[in-house]
């Protein structure tokens, strides 16, 4: 019998009031028909656990989320996909000119112009998903208040879509180096694992960012500033070699400088290769990512209520 | 009691929400400035300590539901009626996971859909195809599931041939049949409906209903809430009805609807224009309120279709010879003109009102309108020549209801009963043979 009165009842509140889970599943009971999925629905206080299993279940919508954001996001311009090549060739060309040529900063022995492309094709798959995933859960506003998921699905996705400008970039990258003649070597097996910890990276960052962009829409303009300093503190324009021993490991706090030259260490092969500095970013990134997910958790359940 | 023929269970469930405060009236320059130094480290703290739910002072608190507790058995379809603001949306954000309860538990055994809008996550720039499959992922289907279900899809909406034109092109009444079509096709065992079917156009609400009986009778487990009594009314055994937060009956259909009729929770039964200078009107004449009354002078939106109902309009004239003619326009649910009424009688016809205050009322009688949403407009005319000195399109808007005790114009027929009025008429039948 599930319905008590009185004392009883209160008790059975308290107890329900007490627990931290919001949502707990409480698996899958075995029946003769089939099976009968259980929810149990509680109120939610506090730290919650971050629940992959539950993001895992939703990874078709995943999918679909970033398939739609690949789709929509060139429609009515008229370049298209265009601009994911664009947008990091002439920032290039701008830093060639003012940064290589007039204040001739180094560039690890290679030319210029694919020293800081490459920099800036890691970078803006970082910038852009933290520009981007920011602010999605404002603008998923309405499907959030209408439709239940794990609401983490929609920056992750606002990140992942960014993979395909990425890609694009990457494939001009391949072109500058057959032009000139820059062979990469063994090292390009890492390029997996440092393009994972750019997105560990942004993925962090966005989560805190978008959870509070809910309540705080002063992160909007946060957003810009904060990613064009970013820009300035990572080694694009110029080169880590200017730090030298235990500066540059404690530059490394900084996880896209590790991503960064980690990322032309493993394509062009430069001479800097990356010591103890990517260890420190690959620290910070994954501490930035797991808080960041706690945080969401934990502001995860009044985005329907606030947003 | 055998717990596995329950298919939800809510025990003393409860939300609170935090509603922003008015601003005291007066207050200091300085004490402002001071305020909002301080205001972003407060926000900053609370944030961090995770209480915080916006930027605004947020500090007034209501219960948008408070001790609810009912089950519903596997295979029921619930019907949850309640004026605006009563509760009933909440209920339904709560048990499909969207918002938090406050307090008490509640347990949902079975695979959930909720629809609390059609075409959630679709976006105008897709094609209808893309769509199909963007809007039933979010809706929780599997890829191979809306694969296998698309041609009927498609079929049941109807826009075959705008399948690969972006959405954007549709007219409004296309995207929501492409929408609809897509929710129909849900399986899941336990289905959250919120007021769907007051989109589309009538050949198409008449589709849905259709389909709505279809899985009401599938052995599916429903929750529907609506506004539409005579839906609720077919569609649901059990109903439970809810205000200001809490649950006011539960039980028969029939006395649930009942209940909702006499306690004339009606909100859209009654609108005032307090503030003259925005009030609809000109310099000759001003409306100050459209109510809908029945005979104990009662202002309700929940008529009883064997009841009279009188629409009354206040109204304010300010200058003396003009002849002044209320006339009220009558459309239902779907848009359709139903008729129009023109103040009658001998004291007023032709004479010019002189300057004063108004209370006109037209009465319609019992057994003549159709059940459903009645929309009024109000309006005040001129004739010879013909001056429109205002006209308030949906002033005042009322539900007739038909309780199904057998002695409307239905008869003894409980199925779906078409037309715009539902006359109760005189017959004869002379056996001839």
């Amino acid at each position: 019998m599930f319905r008590v009165k009185g004392k009883e009842n209160r008790e059975r509140k308290e107890n329900a009031t007490s627990r931290v889970t919001s949502i707990e599943d409480l698996g899958v009971q075995g029946k003769a028909d089939g099976v009968i999925k259980t929810i149990r629905i509680l109120p939610s206080r506090g730290w919650v656990p971050i629940k992959l299993k539950d993001i895992w279940e939703y990874r078709e919508l995943l999918y679909f989320l970033t398939w739609r954001d690949i789709k929509v996001r060139y429609k009515q311009t008229v370049l298209g996909a265009t601009w994911a090549i664009l947008q990091p060739f002439l920032t290039m060309v701008i830093f060639s000119i003012f940064f290589g040529k007039l204040a001739g900063l180094p560039s690890d022995g290679i030319p210029y112009p694919i020293f800081s492309y490459s920099g800036m094709v890691i970078w803006l798959f970082f910038a852009n998903g933290v520009t981007l995933s920011s602010s999605s859960m404002v603008s998923e506003a309405n499907t959030i208040k209408k439709v239940y998921f794990p609401r983490m699905v929609i920056p992750i996705s606002a990140i992942l879509s960014g993979g395909v400008d990425f890609i694009l970039a990457f494939i001009v990258l391949l072109g500058m180096m057959v032009f000139y003649g820059i062979m990469p070597t063994v090292a390009i097996v890492w390029l997996p694992l440092l393009f994972l910890l750019a997105f560990v990276t942004s993925l962090g960052v966005s989560l805190w960012l978008s959870a509070m962009n809910v309540m705080f829409r002063d992160v909007r303009y946060v957003v810009p500033f904060l990613v064009q300093a970013w820009l300035f503190a990572t080694p694009i324009a110029y080169s880590s070699s200017l730090l030298k021993g235990k500066w540059k490991t404690i530059y490394g706090i900084n996880p896209m400088a590790g991503v960064v030259d980690g990322f032309r260490w493993a394509i062009l092969g430069v001479e800097t290769k990356p010591g103890p500095m990517i260890a420190v970013s690959s620290v910070v990134a994954v501490a930035l990512l797991i808080s960041g997910a706690y945080f969401f958790r934990r502001m995860e359940r009044s985005f329907a209520d606030v947003v | 009691m055998c717990l596995d023929n329950l298919a939800v269970q809510v025990e003393g469930l409860g939300k609170q929400y935090r509603i922003g405060e008015r601003q005291a009236r007066y207050r200091s320059l300085r004490g402002t400035i001071a305020d909002g130094a301080k205001a972003p480290f407060l926000r900053a703290a609370s944030l961090l300590r995770g209480q915080a739910y916006g930027a605004a002072s947020l500090r007034a608190e209501i219960w948008a539901l408070r001790d609810i507790s009912f089950e519903v058995k596997k295979g029921e379809v619930l019907g949850i009626i309640g004026r605006n603001g009563a509760g009933k949306t909440t209920l339904l954000k709560v048990l499909s996971r969207i918002t938090v309860p406050t307090e008490g538990v509640a347990e949902i055994r079975g695979r959930t859909s909720s629809l609390l809008e059609v075409g959630t996550g679709m976006h105008p720039e897709l094609t209808g195809r893309e769509n199909i499959y963007l809007n039933g992922a979010v809706m929780g289907m599997k890829r191979a599931e809306i694969r296998r279900k698309f041609d009927e899809i498609v079929e049941f909406s109807g826009v075959e041939t705008f399948l690969d034109t972006p959405m954007k092109h549709y007219s409004s009444g296309m995207q929501v049949r492409l929408a609809f079509s897509v929710a129909s096709y849900l399986e899941p065992e336990i289905l959250f409906i919120d007021e769907v079917l007051s989109v589309g156009d009538a050949e198409f609400q008449k589709k849905c209903l259709g389909k709505m009986d279809e899985v009401a009778k599938g052995g599916r487990t429903v929750l529907f809430v609506s506004h539409n009594m005579s839906a609720v009314t077919r569609l649901c055994e059990r109903t439970i009805l809810l205000d200001e937060g809490g649950i006011l009956y539960d039980g028969q259909t029939q006395n649930a609807v009942k209940t909702y009729l006499k306690t004339g929770m009606g909100t859209t039964a009654e609108r005032e224009w307090p503030d003259p200078e925005k009030s609809p009107g000109n310099d000759i004449v001003r409306l100050l309120g459209v109510r809908v009354r029945i005979e104990d002078g009662r202002v309700t939106d929940a008529i009883d279709i064997r009841k009279p109902v009188g629409i009354e309009m206040e109204y304010e004239v300010l200058k003396s010879g003009h002849v002044l003619v209320p006339n009220l326009h009558f459309f239902n649910e779907e848009g359709v003109y139903a008729f129009v009424v023109n103040e009658q009688g001998p004291t007023w016809r032709g004479k010019p009102k002189v300057p004063g205050h108004y209370i006109s009322t037209a009465w319609i009688p019992g057994n003549f309108l159709s059940e459903g949403s009645m929309i009024v407009g109000a309006a005040i005319s001129s004739m010879n020549p013909v001056i429109i000195h205002f006209y308030e399109k949906d002033a005042v808007a009322f539900q007739v209801i038909d309780s199904l005790d057998g002695d409307s114009a239905r008869g003894d027929y409980a199925g779906p009963f078409p037309g715009v009025v539902r006359p109760m008429l005189k017959w004869t039948t002379d056996y001839r043979g």
